[in-house]
């Protein structure tokens, strides 16, 4: 075939957007489009904990330990590989700064990335650097509410400035570890890092 | 080409053939994967507020077993792609492929295909696809379907072959393919092959259809009027001990309870097959 | 593996489990499992490498979207195949499956 097909008259779902906020290849949603590797998980809250683990300690809190952590609320713009973006989504949270520097002062040693664990096995890996310095979140609320099971709650990761799929939903633990490990995602032909403004969705992308 | 659909090819001497295909396709075009096609609109007909039947002419379509679907993929002058599936209403015996989309208000795919395509439009497509969900006369029976909304699309090609493949059988032949149909709608109006399944249903001592109308049933309306439970499978199916062969297909919730209730009744998991059409139906 | 992150035992029988909207059945994958596998996988047989259960893949269950397709045990919930297309690849894990039992080809009528 030597032009592409187009089916006449179809346009698709996708709105025009404000340039400049949008990431190249990118269009705007006023929906949350729900994508998900696997059922909901249901860990109730009395077995719920969270865990930042080093080389041989961990710190961990329990749900009634995690909700008294310092807490923030941000306004930010979330860009998903799939290409939908939203603007101006509110979320509440523990930043993971507060989390590493309580596991620090228990002794939990830092390495240079980070293995996000969740519950029903999906994984994610960043560097620390981009999980540190204000860049992320562990969000227990979206949109003044508790965060909904399919957005990802009781508690998901938040890493706006990647794509969206490094925001693991359900974390249970981030691993800080010597070497890079990919995630589900990321071993499945998914970029290694993601900046949307680089638009690296893929392995190999520059 | 990637080594592994090289070595199968090499290794198999041809595709699983379809028993419904009256001529088999060459075998070099059935050894690639499964193509997309440009099909022509033949024919858009309503069937109900919110469902048409789109009736395509797919060149070098190598025919189809009930049961299956097709991939459909639209394409916007800049690119942009959606695809879904749509499950084939036809029967196998039938010339043209027929594919009925319910349309789902805030969609994406499915207002387009049911408000914007004309006869002499083409769509992409590519098919026949699923060999797990499929069933033809020569399987036997007793056929226990279950449908809720537009499941009943896959359905209906498997009570459509049936009624052509039977057509001039005895009926010992018909006896030993009963068929019963469960089909869960909304309302009265949203029942789609409503007609065409009265006429199968009257034409045919073997066959029973039984609806429910789960919302704002007609005043005189004296069939069920609830969503499928437990109960009124067990006066419908036919007992565990007759060992049916069971499709259910539909919306995933109601397809869920549906197959744990009939495993719960004591039917074979193995012997329920579901066709699960994700949240909306399968209508997005 | 961490306890945390163990993939919930669960029972065999369909239903059992909560409903999840937005999940799929094996045939749903079989759009792009065809464009990998020249046999139709669907029909074919897979034995869960976590729990050993075997089904028809038809009858495991997807969960499916743009990222990618992802198809589970319905015993174990655990992933027995995974597959994402990239503009330039396709990529197939399959370390899920202990095997798959393709059917062999019918005679031609």
């Amino acid at each position: 075939m030597s032009e592409p097909f187009v089916s006449r008259g179809f346009r698709g779902r996708r709105q025009s957007a404000a340039a400049g906020r949008l990431p190249p290849g990118q269009y705007e949603t006023r929906d949350f489009p729900v994508l998900s590797a696997g059922p909901t998980p249901r860990t109730p809250l009395a077995a719920w904990d969270f865990t930042l683990r080093g080389r041989g300690t961990a710190a961990r809190w329990t749900w009634e330990e995690f909700q008294a952590l310092p807490r923030e609320t941000v306004t930010v713009d979330i860009h998903c590989v799939t290409k939908w973006s939203k603007f101006g989504t509110v979320w509440e949270g523990v930043s993971v700064d507060t989390l590493l520097a309580e596991a620090g002062a228990q002794g939990v040693e830092p390495g240079p990335y980070v293995l996000a664990v969740s519950d029903g096995g999906y994984t994610t890996n960043l560097p620390l650097a981009d999980v540190a310095g204000g860049k992320a979140w562990v969000a227990t609320g979206y949109d003044g509410a508790p965060l909904a099971p399919e957005h990802g709650g009781p508690a998901r990761l938040l890493v706006p400035h990647l794509y969206f799929w490094k925001s693991a939903k359900w974390v249970r633990q981030l691993r800080l570890m010597e070497r890079d490990e990919a995630g589900f995602w990321e071993s499945l032909g998914y970029h290694n890092f993601g900046d949307p403004w680089r638009e690296q969705r893929y392995a190999g992308d520059e | 080409m990637p080594a592994t659909s090289e070595t199968v090819s090499t290794a198999r001497s041809e595709p699983p053939a379809s028993p419904a295909a009256t001529t088999a396709a060459p075998a070099a075009s059935r050894a690639r994967p499964i193509a997309w096609r440009l099909a022509s609109v033949v024919d858009v007909v309503p069937e109900t507020p919110r469902a048409r039947t789109l009736r395509l002419d797919v060149p070098g379509w190598p025919g189809h077993r009930a049961g299956q679907h097709v991939d459909v993929r639209l394409t916007a002058e800049d690119g942009y792609q959606a695809q879904r599936s749509y499950s084939i209403g036809s029967a196998p015996e039938e010339l043209a492929v027929a594919l009925t989309v319910e349309r789902l208000d805030d969609g994406e795919v499915s207002p387009y295909l049911t408000d914007e395509l004309r006869p002499g439009d083409r769509l992409e497509l590519r098919g026949p696809i699923g060999g797990h969900f499929v069933w033809d006369v020569a399987l036997g029976g007793p056929l226990l379907l279950v449908a809720g909304g537009s499941g009943i699309v896959p359905l209906m090609a498997m009570l459509r072959h049936r009624a052509i493949v039977l057509a001039g059988a005895n009926d010992g032949a018909r006896h030993r393919v009963p068929a019963r149909l469960l089909y869960s709608a909304r309302r009265w109006d949203e029942v789609i092959y409503r007609d065409e399944l009265a006429r199968l249903h009257e034409g045919d001592p073997t066959l029973d259809v039984a609806l429910t109308l789960t919302r704002e049933p007609p005043p005189e309306w004296a069939g069920f009027r609830r969503r499928i439970d437990r109960m009124m499978l067990a006066e419908v199916a036919w007992p565990p001990a007759e060992r049916p062969h069971a499709f259910v297909c539909g919306p995933t919730p109601l397809v869920e309870s549906v197959a744990a209730a009939l495993v719960d009744l004591g039917h074979d998991p193995a012997a329920v097959k579901t066709e699960r059409f994700g949240p909306t139906g399968g209508a997005t | 593996m961490d306890s945390v992150v163990r993939a919930p035992a669960g029972p065999t029988a369909v239903g059992e489990r909560f409903a999840e909207a937005l999940r799929l059945d094996g045939n749903a994958a079989g759009g792009i499992m065809s464009e990998v596998f020249v046999a139709d996988l669907t029909a074919a047989r897979a034995t869960c490498a976590g729990c050993g259960t075997t089904r028809e893949v038809g009858a495991l269950l997807v969960y499916a979207h743009s990222m990618g397709t992802v198809v589970r045990c319905p015993g174990c919930d655990g992933v027995v195949l995974r597959i994402a297309r990239t503009p330039s690849r396709i990529w197939l894990d399959l370390t899920g499956a202990r095997h798959v039992a393709i059917p062999a080809a019918a005679p031609p009528a």
